[in-house]
């Protein structure tokens, strides 16, 4: 007994802080897509610096950046990130990389949307079709993405049947939805080519410029809290935007296909 | 089926081959779960002892509370230590949002009404044994509580490793408040809610025999050193 007691003693100190880490709010898309895992050892590699990725959608991840729970975000909603700038939480706005968005459905495809000319056209012959749609309802920028679609299309969640399934999950869970119910779905091409349960689902539309994802880097306003790590969130910032992260995000590839395209400004 | 046995050949190969991730999880799983355990024993053994042998006026509402709060919610519990922890919630000065300290936090919370319960459970039998013969010796309460808790240790441990079943197995909490970081936060649930979510299933249910194993081993060690089960022994 007493050799466990001890055992327990060493186990409670040994929850030590490590010393040059930050904390980075990033999406679920982000990460399910495999690029961090590229991106990390060589962000330690080159700055010595331990980034801790907190993996939330985009919205929870605002929140943790107000709440001053991280040090940066990493997220891609335009919209909410800028409102967030204008707030104070954040300092500004770094434009990093983009990729797209594509719809996924059985490979059947009974609303017929591979015909489809536009994103618009697409979600309005699924209404049209009632054929079941499974949403991440989780107000992630993959959610306000949709959300903003079937806007432009003239139509209104809320007002749909039950075939709209508002899951109010992650990427993965609700493609793992989606491939059970044998349903259509909008994801980040990056979090399809990297999904493992693919069952009977299949990529049927994509390439509309409106489907363009747009990722930001944004500090956590340093002015709101005394603990943010400002050195790091800046010195990794400088990194995003060189030419090896260009070089990396550009070429990293999964079964041969390009993800992201780096753009930032640099 | 098909799933089941590629999790299987997935554990398999994961514990055969040393894994080093995995050992990081698994090991940091089992400070997690062993620190809320060993936090959470300490407060709920006299507790449940004390609320035994102790007649006061709301007795019967503290044990009705006590037994409901059995069922708490572990996402209600990350919710709440999350908001008190957060830099911007009363605690936030410490800075232990996303830490292991955190979901030991959370933990405690969540197992020590569990042990409690059971331990009062078990020692209010004892005591009604017990009662004449320590009240004609003239015990002092702290004498009768220590009593108890060394002759119903069979009993605590029971109600200790039922607090432990729970806390090792447990996703909503220490998912919110350890926030699932590779290399920081990372435990077993996490790692296979992670897993999961990528579709990855084999994977996730390798990492889910992995646990499983790993609860049947503490249980196991855990009787071989306080020696239960054994004939002529308590």
């Amino acid at each position: 007994m007493k050799s466990l007691l001890t055992a327990l003693a060493i186990a409670i100190g040994a929850t030590a802080v490590q010393a040059d880490t930050m904390k980075m709010a990033v999406t679920t898309s982000f990460n399910n897509s495999g690029l961090s895992e590229v991106l990390l050892p060589a962000i330690k590699q080159d700055l010595d610096l331990d980034v801790q990725l907190l993996i939330v959608g985009t919205g929870q991840a605002l929140r943790l950046g107000e709440a001053g729970d991280v040090d940066a975000i990493l997220v891609h909603s335009k919209k909410a990130e800028e409102a967030f700038v204008a707030k104070g939480y954040g300092t500004h706005r770094r434009e990093i990389m983009y990729n797209d968005f594509v719809l996924i459905g059985p490979s059947s495809d009974p609303a017929a949307i591979a015909g489809a000319k536009t994103a618009k056209q697409a979600f309005e012959m699924i209404a049209t079709a009632k054929a079941p749609f499974v949403s991440r309802g989780d107000d992630s920028g993959t959610h306000k993405k949709e959300l903003a679609l079937w806007a432009t299309a003239d139509l209104d969640p809320k007002a749909f049947g039950d075939w709209y399934k508002a899951v109010g999950a992650g990427m993965g869970a609700s493609l793992n939805t989606a491939a059970g119910l044998d349903a259509y779905i909008m994801s980040d091409r990056a979090s399809w080519l990297n999904f493992a349960n693919k069952a009977d689902l299949a990529l049927l539309f994509a390439g509309d410029k409106v489907l363009f994802n747009q990722y930001a880097y944004i500090p956590v306003n340093p002015e709101n809290f005394t603990h943010i790590n400002k050195e790091a969130a800046a010195k990794l910032e400088t990194w995003l935007v060189s030419d090896r992260a260009k070089e990396l995000i550009n070429s990293y590839t999964i079964n041969g296909e390009k993800l992201f395209t780096f753009n930032a400004e640099q | 089926m098909n799933d089941i046995w590629a999790g299987l050949t997935s554990a398999f190969w994961l514990i055969a081959t040393g894994d080093a991730d995995l050992i990081e999880i698994t090991m940091r799983s089992l400070q997690v779960s062993l620190s809320a355990l060993f936090i959470a024993s300490f407060i709920a053994l006299p507790l449940g002892t004390w609320l035994a042998i102790r007649r006061f006026r709301f007795r019967r509402t503290a044990i009705a509370v006590l037994n409901a709060m059995m069922g708490l919610p572990p996402v209600v519990v990350g919710l709440i230590v999350y908001l008190l922890l957060s830099r911007a919630g009363p605690f936030g000065v410490f800075g232990l949002l996303f830490t292991p300290t955190a979901m030991i936090i959370a933990q405690v919370v969540i197992i020590t009404p569990l042990i409690a319960s059971i331990t009062h459970q078990a020692m209010r039998d004892l005591w009604a044994e017990y009662h004449d013969l320590l009240i004609s010796l003239n015990t002092t309460p702290m004498r009768r509580i220590l009593t108890l808790i060394t002759d119903g240790r069979r009993a605590l441990l029971t109600a200790a490793l039922a607090g432990f079943g729970r806390a090792i197995g447990e996703v909503g909490a220490i998912m919110i408040v350890g926030g699932n970081i590779d290399h920081a936060t990372r435990v077993l649930t996490t790692a296979i809610a992670l897993e999961t979510g990528k579709g990855d299933f084999a994977l996730a249910l390798g990492l889910g025999f992995v646990l499983i194993g790993l609860a049947l081993s503490v249980n196991l060690i855990i009787h071989a050193l306080s020696r239960t089960e054994r004939r002529g022994r308590w």
